[in-house]
């Protein structure tokens, strides 16, 4: 009954809400005919004509190039680095105030270095850009999930006789697995964030270019379309993100249910 | 086959060192089913911990088949106290019964039958496509077992199995480790701070002394087999031996040295 209830709830604000809202700008925005709040009429039209497909290929794709390649490298990265400073404490010591360092980085004071060393406003850039800032939340998480391993486990795997590498990949990597697709979840909503600004601040392509050319050129229409696109790439990579996590963890959810955990 | 000689495990150094085993010797012949007792915090747990190889004692040795063990002896197969820590979570009971025998040179087939013969003889042969926390705390410690005999191993190593299951399931369980030691011809040692499942199953009890922990006495059981959960309990030779072993332990309750925080399992992780 409650279930049905929130299902309901979340029906609304899913839906209702943003109709509700997107009315009212319509018919506010209709009768002012300012060109900074073109009436949603309009930038649908204009998010058809860009997104629906003449400039998908040219600008959409490469951002999602990037998302997909920087945010693959941080993942791989992270894992690969945080299983190891996980299971040891020494390593940990020596390298934690480094990842602590440059985790507290604003990412926009690299972007200028960024296309200095890399000699790159293309691809280059963008994708180191976007897994260096990437890399924190899954190292972190990856750490932190490998730390928290029951010593149950892992001395079960070791009394029968299961090689280092072998204990790893059938303890280690699933056990801190929940953990570290928390972090893939932050990650990957960071590198939306990396994808637009650094686009915004020079390149030749991309949904966050739209942006900076509309800026420059004054013309309202295609940034709120782009605008609009950010905002439902988030969204739906975000609620991809949940139907791949709800696959790979369903026996977490139901040992969590069992254990009370 | 498996002998202890002299073990001891001192935690610490200096005056603050926790003399967790001072001198604990005993062997285990093969075939033979031996019970360690003692009182709680006598260090039952770290004495297994040294003698599967998964920690080294300060002093002494164990020695398996003649060979010091240093690292988990591939003969040895290890069933924990507790199965929802050492059963893993993520995998179905299936793939937690092959865990150990995938780095086995085994094949394929022969993987499947040992799981399957291993699964059929503690009787879940029906959950091996289930999760192990889809199943009670008493199947959970089959499917352990299960994975502990499918390892084949020469001697099997059960650090208080039943401690958290009821009473009633305790009872099966104890039947389903005399009965899989007949079809396997395993070689069991079993800790357990139950006086009676000790008796009942061993074939010698030992029996431990609180921390700092010696042996305390080696108690041979000549309990007809098979055991039985009424008959056999009702010998007076299982009375006898029962009340023998309890002094033994009750002894041990009032300590002569003035140790007044003896840490629980003193196992440090």
């Amino acid at each position: 009954m409650s279930r049905r209830g929130d299902q309901a709830v979340k029906l609304a604000a899913e839906i209702a809400v943003p109709i509700a809202i997107v009315a009212a700008w319509q018919l506010w925005a209709v009768n002012r005919d300012d060109p900074k709040f073109p009436p949603p009429s309009t930038i649908l039209a204009k998010f058809q004509d860009m997104w629906l497909f003449s400039e998908f290929g040219t600008h959409v794709v490469p951002s999602l190039e990037r998302i997909a390649i920087g945010f693959g490298i941080a993942v791989l990265a992270g894992i690969v680095i945080g299983i190891p400073l996980g299971l040891s404490r020494p390593a940990r010591l020596w390298t934690m105030p480094h990842i602590e360092y440059w985790r507290a980085m604003p990412p926009p004071a690299l972007l200028p270095i960024s296309i200095i060393l890399l000699h790159s406003i293309g691809n280059l850039q963008k994708v180191s850009f976007i897994a260096f800032f990437c890399l924190f939340p899954v190292l972190l998480n990856t750490i932190d999930g490998v730390r928290g391993i029951d010593p149950t486990f892992l001395e079960t795997a070791r009394s029968y006789g299961l090689g280092r590498l072998e204990r790893i990949r059938r303890v280690v990597l699933p056990a801190a697995f929940p953990q570290i697709v928390a972090g893939m979840r932050n990650s990957l909503s960071l590198a939306v964030i990396m994808m637009v600004l650094s686009e915004y601040f020079s390149s030749t392509s991309g949904v966050g270019y739209v942006l900076l050319i509309s800026k420059n050129t004054f013309d309202f229409g295609p940034m709120w379309a782009a605008i609009l696109l950010i905002g439902v790439l988030g969204y739906l990579l975000n609620a991809l993100f949940s139907i791949v996590e709800r696959e790979l963890l369903a026996w977490h959810r139901g040992w969590r249910a069992v254990s009370g955990g | 086959m498996l002998e202890t000689k002299g073990i001891a495990k001192i935690y610490g150094t200096g005056p603050k060192a926790t003399h967790a085993l001072e001198d604990v010797s005993f062997t285990v012949t093969d075939g033979e089913f031996v019970c360690v007792v003692g009182p709680s915090g006598c260090g039952k747990t770290t004495l297994l911990k040294c003698i599967a190889g998964l920690m080294r004692p300060t002093r002494g040795e164990v020695l398996l088949r003649g060979k010091s063990v240093v690292e988990p002896p591939e003969e040895l197969a290890l069933v924990f106290q507790d199965y929802s820590r050492s059963l893993m979570p993520w995998s179905t009971v299936r793939n937690n019964v092959l865990l150990p025998l995938r780095h086995k040179r085994l094949s394929t087939a022969e993987r499947k039958a040992l799981v399957a013969e291993s699964l059929g003889s503690v009787g879940l042969t029906r959950f091996i496509d289930h999760y192990p926390w889809q199943l009670s705390g008493g199947m959970q410690q089959r499917v352990a077992i299960a994975r502990a005999l499918a390892y084949q191993p020469a001697i099997l190593l059960m650090d208080e199995p039943f401690a958290s299951v009821d009473a009633q399931t305790r009872g099966d369980l104890e039947d389903l480790v005399l009965r899989v030691r007949e079809q396997y011809g395993i070689t069991i040692l079993f800790v357990t701070h139950d006086i009676d499942e000790s008796v009942y199953l061993a074939d010698r009890v030992v029996v431990l002394t609180h921390s700092p922990t010696t042996v305390k006495e080696i108690v041979g059981v000549s309990l007809p087999r098979p055991r039985d959960q009424i008959a056999t309990k009702e010998l007076a030779d299982f009375i006898n031996l029962r009340g023998h072993v309890y002094r033994l332990i009750r002894r041990e309750l009032t300590p002569v040295t003035s140790v007044d925080a003896v840490p629980n399992s003193g196992t440090p992780v």
